[in-house]
């Protein structure tokens, strides 16, 4: 039967039982940034597109952007509890829960922004209507409702004997107790719901894997099926993915280090786990530092006409500083601190500066292609506004305010899947202040 | 495992069975309906080409522009402007100003380029943009969801977006909407030069051809290897061998249907 859930797993139930008052502001804080970028968006379906700064000529910007990169981030679940568990690495377990939740919101804000960015969101069902299989957006929607629907399960079937814990060990209230039943009422951790559960979570990180992988290469083949320079490159597929499993590999960090302070686990989530994650985030610091010089190196050495315009553009045009920065602060200054400062603060700095950094990556690979020439000879200039800094900040926003909402609702730790771990990865103490340090 | 649980196991195993099998037909099903979906509803009547297909098929349009003849004085686009509605801020036939590598000057009035293998058209989601048996590519803003993929996609940058509501005039309201003659103009939808073929079905030169001074505008029929200025009739094949034609971003695989004769030659 189900073991009792310990006294020592006390820390991952009592954000559930007991809400600060400094929560319940944090939440007031997200929805007033969510509803100014509801009002900035109301504005523009009224008005039209032309609140944004997008022209004829630069026709996608920062919608665009944010759409990979929130696309992008959703790779953190597919990584840490899919492949990680299909290679048995067991230190995963008290971050599975965590990273598949990360991937579940990250889809649902980033898969809003092509619709903010539609010109007729009245006529979205045209693409159920008349949808041509021969447009690589169709491939798009295809692949991220199977991903969408796909990594909604993966989150949900180890929720399940969660589930069943909290029921036994925190006192519901109506709607949670409904929700909880509703979701995993039928638990009773048989040895045969544990296998078929065992099985299924099995067969689901097999399949995710593929479908998280596909996503990000059709959405990257969006811009690589054109004939624009920039855009149509053959690296394009292997580039998407590999920035998107590195700015997942950021974003799980920074959560697992707000989640440990605020909720106080650092008995579960421990310098172990974020040097592992730490040397994977340097591993794909260095793969991407790989890619962007074959891109550039290609695009330039030949020195094509429109290769040359486009990388000029790049790297003195009004972006300059962004590409710079990418490049330097983003991809050069993170693979140094994740060597020489392997302490908690150090992995959660480069963390940041790789996220940051990886926006300004899809911000510069929709912007300057765009804005290079392809009849008239003059760059094309695009400056965001109010309207989409408004949106952009309402998704980030939006984004915290559904992992704080879930982080409420459901254990944010997989307490099952710690309690199964075969070995204990416990730290000695002193790694830990040695880690601090 | 005990021995109790074993025909829990079994019925388990058997509901396991038929839903698998469910799931392959249904997963069948759905993928043998999808691929065969265009053909049915075509079959149906419910054509995805509907009134797409009406044009002559005998005819198959062209143009070609004299770029030894332009001045650069854009009444082309001032009677594209006028004869369409075209909302302000656009210009469905933009003249550019061109400079060669020996400094000579000179002026390129690029239309829509009717490409045969159409890379707007490839990337519509929801084939708005289509393209007729006579080789117009033409856009039904009824149907245009407003992604903008066709502008990224477009090569020649032709395509123009409505990024708000156009001012209208009681005119161009009180006609009724076609894609071959597409106004009222509406928001949020993708606009471009239509070959003017509401003029076409008439027998009419197109408004730039009309529009030009200079007569360095031909528009007629590949089919008939003639392309006319309204003044002069040429034959298309010969003109181009003879004076050097050329199209725009051949290396593409595009297809232009508009020829260019260049602004120096003998």
């Amino acid at each position: 039967m189900e073991p009792d859930v310990s006294a020592s797993d006390a820390e991952i139930l009592e954000p559930l039982r007991r809400t600060t008052w400094r929560f319940y502001v944090l939440l007031a804080g997200l929805a007033a940034v969510v509803g100014w970028g509801v009002y900035a968006y109301s504005w523009q379906l009224r008005e039209g597109l032309s609140v944004t700064g997008l022209t004829d000529r630069v026709s996608w910007g920062v919608y665009i952007s944010n759409f990979v990169f929130f696309i992008g981030i959703s790779h953190a679940g597919t990584l840490i509890s899919a492949i990680l568990r299909v290679t048995r690495a067991e230190w995963r377990r008290p971050i599975t829960r965590m990273a598949e939740s990360i991937t579940v919101m990250a889809i649902v804000v980033g898969a809003g922004f092509p619709l903010i960015d539609l010109g007729r969101p009245d006529r979205l069902m045209n693409v159920f209507f008349y949808g041509r299989l021969e447009s690589a957006i169709l491939w798009d929607f295809i692949s991220i409702f199977t991903y969408l629907t796909g990594s909604l399960l993966y989150l949900l079937l180890p929720l399940i004997p969660d589930l069943a814990v909290v029921r036994r060990s925190v006192a519901l209230g109506r709607f949670r107790s409904f929700l909880y039943t509703r979701l995993g009422g039928r638990w009773t951790g048989s040895a045969v719901q544990k296998r078929s559960l065992e099985k299924s979570i099995g067969l689901m990180a097999v399949i995710i894997i593929p479908v998280a992988i596909s996503v990000h290469t059709v959405v990257s083949w969006i811009f690589g099926m054109t004939l624009r320079v920039g855009w149509h490159s053959a690296i394009f597929g292997v580039y998407f993915v590999g920035g998107a499993i590195f700015s997942g590999i950021a974003t799980i960090l920074i959560a697992m280090a707000v989640f440990r302070r605020v909720y106080h686990l650092e008995k579960y989530i421990t310098p172990l786990h974020f040097r592992n994650l730490g040397a994977l985030l340097l591993v794909l610091d260095l793969v991407m530092i790989y890619f962007t010089l074959s891109e550039y190196l290609t695009a330039t050495y030949g020195a094509e006409t429109r290769d040359v315009a486009w990388v000029r553009i790049l790297s003195t045009g009004p972006y300059a500083i962004l590409f710079w920065g990418m490049l330097l602060g983003g991809l050069v200054l993170p693979a140094f601190l994740l060597v020489f400062r392997r302490g908690i603060a150090g992995i959660v700095v480069a963390a940041i500066l790789v996220d940051v950094a990886m926006w300004m990556e899809r911000f510069l690979i929709v912007v300057p292609t765009m804005m290079t020439p392809q009849m008239a000879f003059t760059w094309n200039l695009y400056t965001p506004t109010w309207i989409e800094w408004s949106i952009t900040a309402a998704a980030i926003a939006g984004f915290a305010l559904l992992y704080a909402l879930f982080s409420k609702l459901f254990p944010i730790v997989s307490i099952w899947e710690i309690q199964e771990q075969p070995a204990p990865a416990a730290e000695p103490a002193a790694t830990e202040q040695e880690a601090v340090a | 495992m005990s021995e109790s649980e074993e025909p829990e196991e079994q019925e388990m195993e058997g509901s396991r069975r038929r839903f698998i099998r469910l799931a392959v037909v249904g997963v069948g099903a759905a993928g043998i309906t999808t691929l065969f979906s265009s053909k049915l509803i075509e079959a149906v009547g419910f054509s995805r080409g509907d009134v797409r297909a009406a044009a002559p098929a005998r005819r198959q349009w062209v143009m070609l522009i004299d770029l030894k003849k332009c001045d650069g004085c854009r009444k082309c686009t001032e009677a594209c402007n006028t004869e369409h509605f075209v909302p302000p801020g656009q210009e469905w036939i933009t003249v550019y100003e061109v400079q060669d590598e020996f400094g000579f000057r000179y002026f390129l009035p690029r239309p829509c380029m009717h490409c045969e293998n159409a890379p707007c058209l490839k990337v519509c989601p929801v084939g708005a943009t289509f393209r007729r048996e006579d080789g117009v590519v033409l856009v039904d803003h009824r149907r245009c969801i407003g992604c903008r993929y066709c502008m990224a996609a477009c090569p020649y940058d032709v395509r123009a977006f409505n990024w708000s509501e156009p001012p209208h005039t009681p005119e161009e309201l009180a006609h009724t909407y076609r894609p071959e003659a597409p106004w009222p103009h509406r928001m949020g939808v993708v606009e471009k030069c239509m070959f003017c073929a509401h003029r076409a079905e008439e027998g009419e030169l197109p408004a730039c051809v009309r529009g030009c001074p200079m007569d360095a505008i031909y528009f007629g029929d590949l089919r008939e290897d003639a392309v006319s200025n309204g003044r002069e009739v040429l034959r298309l094949s010969e003109t181009l061998r003879r004076d050097h034609g050329f199209r725009l971003k051949e290396e593409l695989g595009t297809e232009p249907r508009v020829w260019y004769l260049p602004a120096r030659r003998d």
